[in-house]
């Protein structure tokens, strides 16, 4: 067994009102990748802020190379060897690389900066790492993937790095883009760092992590072996309670079931001649890598692009979308996967946004009826179970989970009959996720058609009826859910 | 939690009135002859125009927008209304629909500009300021222009409408404040108690999220900037209530005192959040200073100064009490 570089135990963390580490511990060995994982709110965040000298910890030890350390500040942990990559990327667009990597200590020759210098020993430290990046590009023009390698060849920088910490890294890569990334931190751990890893991402974890530690409601629930372990047996660690993941084996909706939306030959400058129909009580799911055009195309039929040419049938009857307004009125309502940016006005309280679009009907002579608003948030806060202290809550406070419901209230309330759900569960942690699940069926059920993006194939396989899958703007295959799996689906989102 | 989170809320909402009301207290102490009704009439009086440009610019801000031209603009619908009528001989009845049409073609420009042509609100108001202020000079030949006094046989009724006559047994009673109140109501039910307001607030917070709701934004927009330029329209009928004679090439600088009432109200720059009652508040906050700083002997360079003192005093505070509001929602 390698050398244990961290061993954190004990840890108390109390903030008004809340504790928010109770007995939390973790152990890092040198040269391991260790995933560190939990609900949102579970805690991970706050332990790492503690190790990273952010938080102080109200009670515990952190064993640091074997000695008992004090943590003072960020650049306390810094000079420990300690180094983090945050979810966010925090680099300067119209920087260069070496410029970035370097910022606050920049090589200086008298009162001028050392450019030269700077750039050679960027250059010395990109190369070690394999990275085919040069110190004086520009950040901007390199692609995400690139940039987060930047992030990490910046912890990396100061050169005693022992333990760096990555917390969802993997967030905004493509898949081609994720191996890079692995094959990046496989190199990095040979060299004998100790990487602790967040994601929420599950088919990593058994992937690239040597082991995980679960973590529920600030408290320490076990570390197991990866490859000893079952992803079911971590999401049970994870939410305390069983969740079935069985893909659906037929669909549920009878094949003469009405059309209630029609694409025809939808074209764009990303979308390229979509045609395809949607049934009542249908979960249709489209699948396909990142850039395939999907969200393109939803973008289209909701109207929030315009489209170049091609026809939409709401229910037989063509209506012409131009503009969201357009689109709404046809009952067809868009629930975006940027939340924050597309879906809701943070600002505003729950209420106003669930009210957003129905505000017509919610209107008596020149005044908005709030009474009425007030009451029908209250029938859907208790109808999707939002958890949330009352209507008059700011969407910004909510937890992504209930955030999506909030827009979800927000569709319904407008009666859209067609909803289309782009990444429904992307950044909710796995409790939400199997709730906005059973909403979806409940919806289906119902009689409401919903149109499922996803780049998840597990969840394209559990919730849908019928799958597309789209390629480079292109619909590329068709399946029945009897006949769908993982690797046909695959064939058909890298078919040119 | 819930109930203390409500608390709280209202005690934050009681902050600018009760700056009001200690600030009142405090010139009434120190100030000579402060706590008269004459310094009351005073301070009212002093709000009028800047009070109604101050009510359409926070629609404007609230949707997350700004308007540079409400000072000009304003002195332009003026300038034109007096020119009209004096040198026109039109009715006073028609010159006055005029100057607030005057502010309200102004805003459907303003808001053309922003709404359908993508201009920043910021460079096209800043253009708007310039040709307004311009526009009046050129109709008007650059002569100064007067509005009827009271002695006036002809629309002598004009100041004892909208300033100041005899009711209610004064012999000075400030009518424009009842037109200030009145105009204030409907500001406040229109931001807080229509869809038009409602849609105020969602385009300040989030735009893109409003349009994918359905919400028609950029014609909204439009009407927003509109109704701003309507309420300039107005403020211009106070002001030649108020100074009788209007200079060409003035205004310029008026926005601004607009701008810090309503920002001293608590109305945030960046959109979304705000209230009319902040405005309001904000605005007799100013003039309550300008009265009070003069009554304590201190001139008008004090007044300036100690305006700007509170306008960033205010926004500090409202940027501690975000936080603050941040902080326990995380905890």
């Amino acid at each position: 067994m390698s050398e244990i570089l961290l061993n954190m135990h004990g840890i108390q963390k109390y903030f008004p009102g809340v504790h928010a580490l109770d007995n939390a511990q973790l152990e890092l060995r040198a040269g391991e990748v260790l995933a560190l994982i939990g609900e949102n709110g579970a805690g991970k965040s706050t332990l790492m802020k503690i190790l990273t000298g952010i938080y102080t910890k109200d009670d515990g030890v952190i064993e640091l190379y074997g000695k008992p350390t004090e943590i003072q500040s960020p650049s306390h942990a810094q000079q420990l060897g300690i180094s983090i990559v945050h979810q966010e990327l925090n680099l300067m667009q119209d920087l260069t690389v070496a410029e970035n990597i370097f910022v606050g200590r920049e090589s200086t020759k008298g009162l001028f900066l050392d450019k030269k210098e700077q750039n050679r020993k960027t250059d010395e430290l990109l190369k070690s790492l394999h990275l085919n990046i040069t110190a004086r590009t520009v950040v901007k023009r390199l692609t995400v993937a690139q940039q987060q390698m930047v992030e990490i060849a910046k912890a990396l920088s100061y050169n005693n790095t022992k333990i760096l910490i990555m917390d969802e890294p993997s967030a905004s890569l493509t898949t081609a883009e994720i191996e890079d990334l692995f094959t990046f931190i496989r190199r990095l751990k040979a060299t004998g760092v100790g990487i602790i890893y967040i994601s929420h991402r599950m088919d990593e974890l058994k992937e690239i992590t040597d082991r995980v530690t679960v973590m529920r409601d600030g408290q320490y629930v076990d570390t197991v072996n990866t490859a000893e372990t079952t992803i079911d047996q971590i999401v049970q660690m994870m939410v305390g309670r069983v969740i079935f993941d069985e893909p659906k084996s037929h669909s549920n909706v009878a094949p003469d079931a009405p059309v209630v939306l029609e694409a025809r030959n939808l074209c764009s400058d990303m979308v390229k001649d979509v045609s395809f129909q949607l049934r009542k009580g249908e979960i249709l799911g489209f699948a396909g890598l990142m850039g395939a055009g999907r969200t393109e195309t939803m973008r289209l039929l909701s109207g929030a692009d315009p489209k170049t040419s091609g026809q939409i049938i709401v229910n037989g009857k063509e209506v012409k979308i131009r503009r969201p307004k357009d689109a709404v009125q046809a009952g067809i309502g868009y629930l975006s996967e940027d939340r924050k940016r597309y879906g809701l006005c943070l600002g505003l309280s729950v209420a106003d946004n669930t009210a957003m679009a129905s505000l017509d009907s919610l209107t008596s002579g020149p005044f908005v009826q709030d009474g009425k608003i007030a009451q029908v948030t209250q029938e859907y806060i208790q109808k999707l179970r939002t958890k949330t202290p009352s209507g008059k809550t700011l969407a910004r406070s909510l937890s992504g989970g209930n955030q999506q419901k909030v827009v979800i209230a927000k569709w319904l309330l407008r009666d859209c009959d067609v909803l289309i759900f782009d990444e429904p569960t992307r950044g909710i942690d796995v409790g939400a996720k199997s709730e906005i699940y059973k909403l979806m069926n409940q919806l289906a059920a119902e009689g409401k058609s919903i149109i499922m993006i996803s780049s998840e194939l597990p969840e394209i396989l559990r919730m849908s009826d019928r799958v597309m899958v789209m390629c480079e703007g292109r619909l590329t295959g068709e399946l029945d859910i009897s006949e769908a799996t993982q690797e046909r689906i695959m064939t058909y989102a890298t078919m040119r | 939690m819930d109930k203390l989170g409500t608390k709280k809320f209202d005690l934050q909402k009681l902050l600018a009135p009760a700056a009001l009301v200690i600030l009142y207290i405090l010139f009434s102490i120190f100030g000579n002859n402060f706590f008269t009704f004459d310094t009351l009439k005073n301070i009212l009086e002093s709000s009028y125009y800047i009070g109604f440009m101050a009510f359409g610019v926070t629609f404007v801000i609230i949707a997350g927008g700004i308007d540079l031209s409400i000072g000009t603009v304003m002195m332009c619908s003026a300038l034109l209304g007096a020119y009209t009528f004096k040198q026109h001989d039109w009715p006073l009845v028609a010159s006055l629909i005029l100057t607030v049409g005057v502010g309200t073609v102004f805003g459907l420009l303003n808001g053309g500009l922003i709404a359908k042509l993508k201009l920043p609100p910021f460079i096209a108001t800043l253009g708007t300021m310039m040709m307004a202020q311009g526009a009046g000079s050129i109709l008007t030949k650059v002569q100064s222009q007067t509005w009827p006094t009271a002695t006036e046989p002809v629309g002598g009724w004009f100041k004892p409408v909208f300033i100041r006559s005899e009711l209610f047994g004064a012999k000075n009673f400030p009518v424009g404040a009842i037109w200030l109140f009145a105009f204030f109501i409907i500001a406040a039910l229109i931001l807080h108690k229509t869809k038009f307001g409602r849609y105020n607030y969602a385009i300040g917070s989030n735009e893109e999220a409003a349009r994918l709701s359905g919400i028609n934004t950029d014609n909204w927009k439009v009407g927003i900037y509109t109704l701003c330029g309507a309420f300039c329209g107005m403020a211009g009928i106070f002001y030649a209530a108020a100074y009788t004679t209007i200079t060409p090439g003035t205004g310029n600088g008026q926005e601004l005192n607009a701008i810090a009432g309503v920002v001293i109200g608590g109305t945030s720059m960046s959109g979304g959040a705000g209230s009319m009652v902040g405005t309001i508040i904000g605005v007799f906050i100013m003039s309550v200073l300008k009265n009070g700083l003069s009554a304590c002997g201190l001139q008008a360079p004090w007044q300036t100064f100690f305006t700007g003192l509170v306008v960033i005093g205010a926004v500090l505070l409202d940027i501690q009490r975000t936080k603050a509001a941040n902080r326990v929602k995380k905890g």
